[in-house]
Order: structure tokens, then C-alpha cells, then sequence
């Protein structure tokens, strides 16, 4: 028996791919592999502090072409409680900024021996062209305001933690659905497992077309709050908006903050979520932010489980195990 | 003098004189000699063109092609662009001015003019700019540009974003009786888009181009074109506003044209859900109601002509991610097939219509000749074999350019020969592009 069996770790017959490039191509059962093997990371890592060595001797590079904080320090740290090294590239003092196009910055490091590229990047599509390009596997960190699986894996598992299941439950995305990867990757994984989804925020940064793809609309926080049992409050992407969708801050507080109020209206149990960095006092208030109901930090938790469950079975795809293959046939 | 050809047996298609019949075409001194001529009447010598099965067809006629030099000779050049334009059927380009120094000085109209000569290939009419710099802010010296040989003036592939400028234009440029050229757009509207505005680019996060952006330009041009009695071409289009705008003004009587571009008859925009650069073109591929209406527009001549759109650019440049690489493709050697493949075969439009978009009409508006078969004309002929079908493969491209969003479809109709005043400038081959 393997140690990845014996941790009680294994590959669901579901997944077979090399890369994790966006939720939108992902099937239902796709997810729950995802989801299932997050769970199970997480608990064979003692609620992912402890260190085991299912990926010794394979190594991840982080290539971040945009800022990032927590998403680069969670793929490093999930990558180091698999075992695997880990190697670190940014954008600002590299030859990115000697003028080299990112996908032969991506070549040079793959020439290096790495595993996996970890990529963050301003542009959609960036992780689909690398993944095109290069021989290793590629995992999206966030693709301008693409996708971002890892992040909406993350939500989907904290959601799923609290009530047992995705299906069923409505799910409001609110504020700047337009800019944000984390509304996309949301809206897919979300509805592939049977949530309800609510986009909401003013109409210069919620679409009308998203009702044509199926997806409920709203504008007025305070018309669908009763109906909700999650809320993910996203940032306002500032440094993303040519021109300022709204007239103030102010104003956007006004309408869309969730504060003390707007919980008196909300269902006891509604789970009150944030990506993050939260902008305190704009999209919620810190009353809330930590408050009771609030599971910001246990997201970021999940979010070191979903990216050691992406590293694993990007590195095993196809070698699902036998005990799973059994469970298939009977 | 060049020596007299004799293109034999071909289906001579020639809209401007109602014709469409199988017929000899005799050609002597570089000229239209006679169809269908007297057999004393053919000098001995002439070379004879087989084109048994052949469509014979007047010359393709392009109102607005970069040619990229001087400043950007990476993406291509005069000569490598006549190739290309040849190998598509072109006898006559318009030449756009996105080029470093732009063409707002006479000196810079000879340049092109010259380099022309040189490349002795296609006809290489040249295109002044509007403004001085292209920066909308002054007249260019259109006069001075006229006599250097501009024969028409636009800052296209920028659009005319100062409206009095656009009237003082459209006023101005009747003295020479030569057409203003924009392409229409509202940068306002557009800036930073990199695709067409719709629910793909929703889906994928990208910034759209919305339709507005050129409608709105559209009703701006046409209303003061209508004003100023101007000589105005607006293109190339791509959306059903613009289509509707264009169809109800010239309801009215008001003599604006339009044209669109081939690849905005047959590629929508989900493309661009691979992320391939290669679908970045300009304009961008819209949704499928607009492409349906535009090709009714072409059909039923609400769109005059059909322009190549080629926008060559070079294939380091091209592979990078969406935002940061430029709109552009290489298309004057897949505009006919295009247009066979997506118009001809499906029944939308017959031979005589395509013809006349891509040569009688454009001919027409730019005002530079060709365009027909008539006795005594420059022989300006391009043969034609319909039933031929390939692939395309960039890499066998005369242009520069590599970048296609129809790399390795498989199209109908190839270009046989090009005849540029008599002489044959360019035959299918084993080495040539198809």
C-alpha cells in the first residue's frame, strides 16, 4: 500500500487532467474530485499544518505576473505539505521586465525541471497559453478577471463544511462581478453542483447578459438578502476599473455594505464569506467581518487544502486508485 | 510594349458591362483588345492562356491595405505586400497611412509611389492622411497630396474622433472631387476592448468592443456627410447597426458607400475562447446576428465592397497574450476564397455579385480606374479556378504577415493568374501560396 493510500488519499476515476486552468471546463464530478481530495489532504495533514511526502522530489514554481500575497504564500506552503519543493519567480526585477514575453519567461523556467507552473497574470487566457506551450502542468492563480479556480474551490469547499452539500442553497455574489475572477470561477463551480446564484451590485459592474446565461440578476442587496444562505462579498477592484463605476465609495457603502442591519434581516445561519483583502467599511463592515457568522479565515485555511488537492492530482492524474476503481464497478 | 495574350475559353464575368459569358479575351499593348476576337485580329505571338474552366474576371480593387513601410518593415513591406496582394487578386491597392512617418507630407506619398515602381507589381494608390500627425487636430495639405498623387484621404485604421474636423474634411476634399475614407469608431466607447462586446467576452473577462462604438460613428459620418454633400466611404463595418444606419440613408438618396471585410462574413466571436491571438483582428469577429446581417447587407449591395482588412503584422508581436498583443491579420491572399467559401457556395450571392464587390464597386468609389473588362481599358484580369479548394497555411503567405484567424480551414476558389496592364504578374504555381 502506498502512503498517499495509507493517509487514506486518493485519485477519484473522475479527474484525468494535467492542468487546473478554470472551473468553466470543469464537469460536476470534476469538482466534487476536487473538493473530495481537499478534505482529504487537509485531514491527513492535521488541518494542513503538518508536513507529509506525497509529492517528494517534484518541485513548483510560482510565476506571478500580478501582486498577490496570499494566493502565492498558500500554492507554496500547499506544495511544501506535499513534500514538494517550491521556487519563486516575479514579474518586477525579472527578465519580464527586460522586455521578455511571459510565455518564454514560462519556457525558461519549465528548462529548469519543474513540475507544475503556478501562474498569475493581468491577462485572461494567459494559463491557457502556457498550458499550450509547456510541458509541465499549469495551475491557474488567477487569470485578469477570468477565472480563479483554486479561489472559487475554496468558497465551495468552506460552503460545503458548513452545511454538507452545494446543492439546493442560493449563493449571492455581490459588488464588482464585472472585474472580479472570483464571481466567475464562483458562478461556475456553484451551479455545476446545484447552487442558485444571485450576481448583485449596481448594474456598471453586474451585466444584464448574465441572466442570459442562466444566472439571477439583482441590484437591491436588500431584496434578495432574506433568501440567502451564503453571501461573498467582493472587492471592489479599484485598480481594475478605467473609470470609477459609481459615484463614491460612499454611495456603494450605502447600498451594498453588509453591516450590523442588514444581518438583523438575514437567515440565522447565512454564512458571510470575503475573497479578500477585504476593504473594511466598503464592502463590510468589521462588525461582521468578525462577527459570528463570518468564515473569512477558515477560507483561507481551505485555501491551502483545495491547492494541495490541485498540486495531487495534477501530479496524478489518470493513476486513480485500484480501491477507487473497485468502488467504481460495484 | 508587353507582348498581346490571348486568355482563351474562360467564363468571362464583367458586372460593369453586364457580362457573363465563355469567350476569348484578346489583350495587345496592355490593353482590353477585344472579347471574343476576329481570328485575323490575333497578332501572331500572342501568348495563349488556357482558362477552360476558368473564371475571367476584372482585377480586385482594395480600398485600404497597410503596407506597414516605412516604419514598420517588420510587419511588412511594399514589395512583399504587392506579392501578397497579386497572389489574392488584387491589380490595384489603396494604400492606408499607418505608417512612421505617416503619409502627410507629398514627400511621403512619393516615397510609397516609388517604392511602388520598384516592386512592380500591383497598382499602389496611395491614401493621404486626414490630419497632419493623424492626431484629428489639423488638416493635412490636401492639395499638396493630391498632386503628389494622393487620390483619397482617411487616417484609417484611426477613426476621425473630431467631428468639426470630419465636416471641414468632407467641405474641403469636394475641390478635389476625391473621397474621405474613416473607419468608424468612437474611441471613448472602445478603448482597451479587445474583442467583440457580447456574452463570450463576459465569459471570459475580457474587454469588450462594444457595437455602439461604431454605430454611433456610423450616424455621426452619414449625418454629416448628408450636411456637407461630401464624398464619404465608411468602413470597413461589422455591425447590424451600422448596416441599418448605411441602408436608411442611402434610402434617402445620399450617396455614402460602405464596406466590410471577410473575415467579419464568417467568423464569430467564440473563437476567442482559445485565447489564440490570431482571432484578435480589427474588426473584431462579432456575434453570429450581426454576421447573418451583414452578409444580407453584401448580398443586396446595401454594402458596396468588400476591403481584405489586411492589417499585417509580425509574428513576434502576435505571440503574446490578448491585451498585449496588436489587432492584425494577413488576409488579401484568402479575401476571394473567403467570399466563395462563405457567400458563393451556400447560394447567398452569385459570381457576377462577387465581382462586382470586390472590383467594379470598390473601382467605383475610389475613383482609380480598373474595375472592368471594357475594350481599350488597361487590362487589369484576374483568372479565377472556382472548383479548386485549400488549405490555408500562413506559412506559404507572400505577406510578411503569418498571423490568420482562418489558419487551416479549408476554402473554395484560388486565384490562377493576375495580369496587371497586360503583363502577367502573378501565376499559381508549385512554389506560390496555394
Amino acid at each position: 500500500m502506498s502512503d498517499a493510500a495509507q493517509l487514506g488519499i486518493t485519485v477519484p476515476a473522475a479527474w484525468t487532467r494535467r492542468h487546473l486552468l478554470d472551473l468553466e471546463g470543469l464537469n460536476g464530478d470534476e469538482i466534487l474530485a476536487l473538493l473530495d481530495v481537499a478534505d482529504q489532504l487537509k485531514t491527513a495533514t492535521g488541518g494542513c499544518r503538518h508536513k507529509i511526502s506525497v509529492l517528494a522530489g517534484k518541485t513548483c514554481a510560482n510565476l506571478f505576473f500580478e501582486n498577490s500575497t496570499r494566493t502565492r504564500n498558500s500554492f507554496s506552503l500547499a506544495a511544501k505539505r506535499l513534500g514538494a519543493d517550491t521556487v519563486e519567480f516575479s514579474s518586477t526585477g525579472s527578465s519580464v521586465a527586460k522586455g521578455e514575453t511571459f510565455v518564454d519567461t514560462a519556457k525558461t523556467i519549465e528548462a529548469m525541471g519543474v513540475d507544475w507552473v503556478v501562474t498569475r497574470h493581468r491577462t485572461p487566457g494567459t494559463p491557457h497559453l502556457l498550458a499550450r506551450e509547456l510541458g509541465c502542468s499549469v495551475l491557474n492563480a488567477g487569470d485578469g478577471p477570468h477565472d480563479h479556480p483554486t479561489q472559487g474551490l475554496l468558497d465551495m469547499l468552506t460552503i460545503r463544511q458548513h452545511r454538507g452539500s452545494i446543492e439546493g442553497l442560493t449563493v449571492a455574489l455581490v459588488g464588482d462581478i464585472a472585474h472580479s475572477r472570483t464571481a466567475r470561477a464562483n458562478l461556475w463551480g456553484l451551479s455545476k453542483l446545484g447552487a442558485h446564484v444571485i450576481v448583485c451590485g449596481p448594474p456598471t459592474l453586474v451585466s444584464q447578459r448574465w441572466a442570459e446565461l442562466g444566472f439571477e440578476v439583482a441590484h437591491d442587496l436588500d431584496e434578495i438578502l432574506p433568501r440567502c444562505d451564503v453571501l461573498n462579498l467582493l472587492r471592489i477592484q479599484f485598480e481594475r476599473q478605467a473609470a470609477r463605476p459609481f459615484p463614491s465609495v460612499h454611495e456603494y457603502a450605502n447600498l451594498y455594505a453588509m453591516n450590523v442591519a442588514r444581518m438583523k434581516r438575514a437567515k440565522d445561519n447565512i454564512l458571510i464569506m470575503a475573497p479578500g483583502p477585504i476593504n473594511r467599511g466598503v464592502e463590510i463592515t468589521p462588525e461582521v467581518a468578525d462577527g459570528p457568522h463570518s468564515v473569512i479565515l477558515e477560507q483561507v485555511t481551505n485555501g491551502i487544502a483545495v491547492r494541495m488537492a490541485a498540486l495531487y492530482l495534477t501530479a496524478n492524474a489518470g493513476n486513480h486508485s485500484i480501491a477507487d476503481d473497485k468502488a467504481g464497478t460495484r | 510594349m508587353t507582348a498581346p495574350i490571348l486568355i482563351t475559353g474562360g467564363r468571362i464575368i464583367d458586372p460593369a458591362n453586364q457580362t457573363d459569358r465563355v469567350a476569348d479575351l484578346l489583350i495587345v499593348d496592355g490593353q482590353i483588345s477585344a472579347i471574343d476576337p476576329a481570328k485575323e485580329s490575333i497578332p501572331d505571338g500572342a501568348e495563349k492562356i488556357d482558362a477552360s474552366g476558368k473564371i475571367v474576371s476584372p482585377g480586385f480593387v482594395d480600398l485600404g491595405v497597410e503596407l506597414r513601410e516605412p516604419g514598420f518593415n517588420e510587419d511588412e513591406t511594399i514589395a512583399t505586400g504587392s506579392a501578397a496582394a497579386l497572389a489574392g487578386g488584387f491589380t490595384s491597392i489603396l494604400c492606408c497611412s499607418s505608417t512612421m512617418p505617416c503619409i502627410d507630407s507629398p514627400g511621403a506619398v512619393e516615397f510609397v509611389r516609388q517604392k511602388a515602381v520598384q516592386a512592380d507589381g500591383v497598382r499602389v494608390h496611395v491614401i493621404g492622411c486626414l490630419s497632419k500627425n493623424r492626431d484629428c487636430e489639423q488638416l493635412a495639405e490636401f492639395g499638396l497630396l493630391h498632386e503628389a498623387g494622393a487620390i483619397a484621404y482617411s487616417d484609417a485604421p484611426r477613426p476621425i474622433t473630431n467631428d468639426a474636423l470630419l465636416k471641414r474634411a468632407l467641405e474641403y476634399a469636394r475641390m478635389f472631387n476625391l473621397p474621405i475614407i474613416n473607419r468608424p469608431n468612437v474611441m471613448s466607447l472602445s478603448e482597451g476592448g479587445v474583442m467583440h462586446d457580447g456574452q463570450v467576452a463576459l465569459v471570459l473577462g475580457l474587454k469588450g468592443l462594444p457595437t455602439e462604438a461604431e454605430d454611433l460613428a456610423v450616424a455621426r459620418d452619414v449625418r454629416i456627410a448628408e450636411a456637407t454633400s461630401g464624398r464619404l466611404h465608411i468602413g470597413p463595418i461589422s455591425t447590424m447597426g451600422a448596416v441599418d444606419l448605411v441602408r436608411r440613408v442611402k434610402d434617402r438618396g445620399i450617396p455614402i458607400t460602405a464596406s466590410v471585410c471577410p473575415h467579419n462574413l464568417c467568423l464569430d466571436d467564440s473563437n476567442l475562447r482559445s485565447f489564440d491571438s490570431r482571432f484578435k483582428v480589427h474588426p473584431p469577429l462579432r456575434s453570429p446576428g450581426h454576421i447573418s446581417t451583414l452578409k444580407a447587407a453584401v448580398a443586396d449591395g446595401t454594402i458596396d465592397a468588400i476591403q481584405s482588412g489586411h492589417m499585417p503584422r509580425a509574428r513576434e508581436k502576435k505571440m503574446d497574450d490578448l491585451d498585449a498583443s496588436p489587432f492584425g491579420l494577413a488576409s488579401l491572399e484568402t479575401t476571394l476564397s473567403t467570399l466563395v467559401t462563405y457567400m458563393v457556395v451556400p447560394g447567398l450571392m452569385d459570381w457576377s455579385a462577387v465581382i462586382d464587390r470586390l472590383s467594379t464597386a470598390p473601382a467605383r468609389i475610389a475613383g482609380v480606374g480598373g474595375g472592368c473588362l471594357s475594350v481599350g481599358y488597361p487590362a487589369d484580369v484576374t483568372i479565377i479556378d472556382p472548383d479548386a479548394k485549400w488549405t490555408v497555411n500562413p506559412l506559404k503567405f507572400k505577406s510578411r504577415c503569418v498571423s490568420t484567424p482562418l489558419d487551416g480551414l479549408t476554402l473554395d476558389a484560388v486565384v490562377d493568374s493576375t495580369i496587371v496592364g497586360g503583363r502577367v504578374r502573378y501565376q499559381r504555381g508549385d512554389d506560390s501560396a496555394k
